[in-house]
């Protein structure tokens, strides 16, 4: 049977992948999409959790879930601005290496 | 949901995920994001969330990765060339995100809840829409309209930062 532990995993692994992507990639727009991996595991779990609570009336614990459309929401706002950035980055250097932008590198 | 097509679709979900990492072409990694969202957004709808599954497809592998994918055509970039890679900056990453996983798994394993099986659901969640829907504009209605705020402020950031000249 597929428990809620399962569910958790598989979050919990996607997670690690997003992370891994954050730490080890230097293109800025994997960067970016590996933001996005992670917002979007711990989404899962949200949403697990939500089937998880049965409520008296039968139904899921929405909160959960209008939690998960507020981070939804604040994902999409963020990519915009992430890759405004980005482009703005490299009409000014021709370039979305982060080896290549340390000017603020201590 | 049948554990079959759970397997499934977190097989591919986590498979497609890696791929966004480990792919040198970000065409190909962007590709492989959309995969990792549909077997996301099938893993929601197993869970009887219809609405989030939903706007999962059309706001993440809709709207966003063809935001991705124009950027990523618009500034033409290519597959990296193969740099020397850091042996060492590479394992000291994998060992963290490593950590990281192995963190999880030992609070998940520790968590009595994770054992058990999901409850049945008496009620019915075909119109969970309206269910979110009421809840948005009656107990989460200000942070709804703060995150309106955050979308208009985001909207005006964009298009600060798309000028050419700033003055």
């Amino acid at each position: 049977m597929i428990t809620l532990g399962h569910y958790l995993i598989v979050s919990g692994i996607l997670f690690s992948i997003g992370f891994a992507g954050v730490m080890l990639r230097r293109n800025l727009i994997i960067i970016l999409m590996s933001l996005e991996l992670m917002l979007n595991a711990a989404n899962l779990s949200l949403v697990a959790f939500s089937r998880f609570r049965v409520g008296p009336s039968g139904l899921p614990n929405y909160n959960a879930q209008v939690f998960v459309f507020f981070v939804i929401t604040v994902a999409a706002a963020e990519v915009a601005v992430g890759l405004a950035i980005l482009v703005a980055l490299f009409r000014a250097r021709q370039t979305t290496d982060v080896k290549d932008i340390s000017t603020l590198k201590f | 949901m049948s554990p079959f097509l759970f397997w499934i679709f977190a097989l591919l979900t986590v498979i497609f995920g890696a791929a966004v990492v480990v792919n040198r072409n970000p065409v190909a990694s962007a590709l492989s994001l959309v995969v990792s969202f549909l077997g996301l957004s099938a893993l929601f709808m197993s869970l009887d969330a219809f609405f989030v599954g939903i706007i999962q497809v059309l706001v993440y592998a809709g709207a966003v990765m063809v935001l991705f994918l124009f950027i990523i055509m618009l500034l033409n970039l290519r597959a990296e060339e193969e740099r020397r890679i850091n042996w060492l900056a590479l394992a000291g990453g994998v060992a963290v995100a490593l950590a990281l996983l192995i963190q999880i798994f030992l609070v998940i394993s520790r968590f009595d809840p994770a054992r058990k099986t999901f409850p049945p659901l008496p009620g019915s969640t075909i119109d969970d829409v309206r269910n979110i829907g009421a809840l948005l504009f009656s107990n989460y209605n200000l942070p709804f309209q703060i995150v309106g705020v955050l979308v208009l402020v985001a909207t005006i950031g964009v298009v600060l930062l798309s000028k050419r000249e700033l003055r």
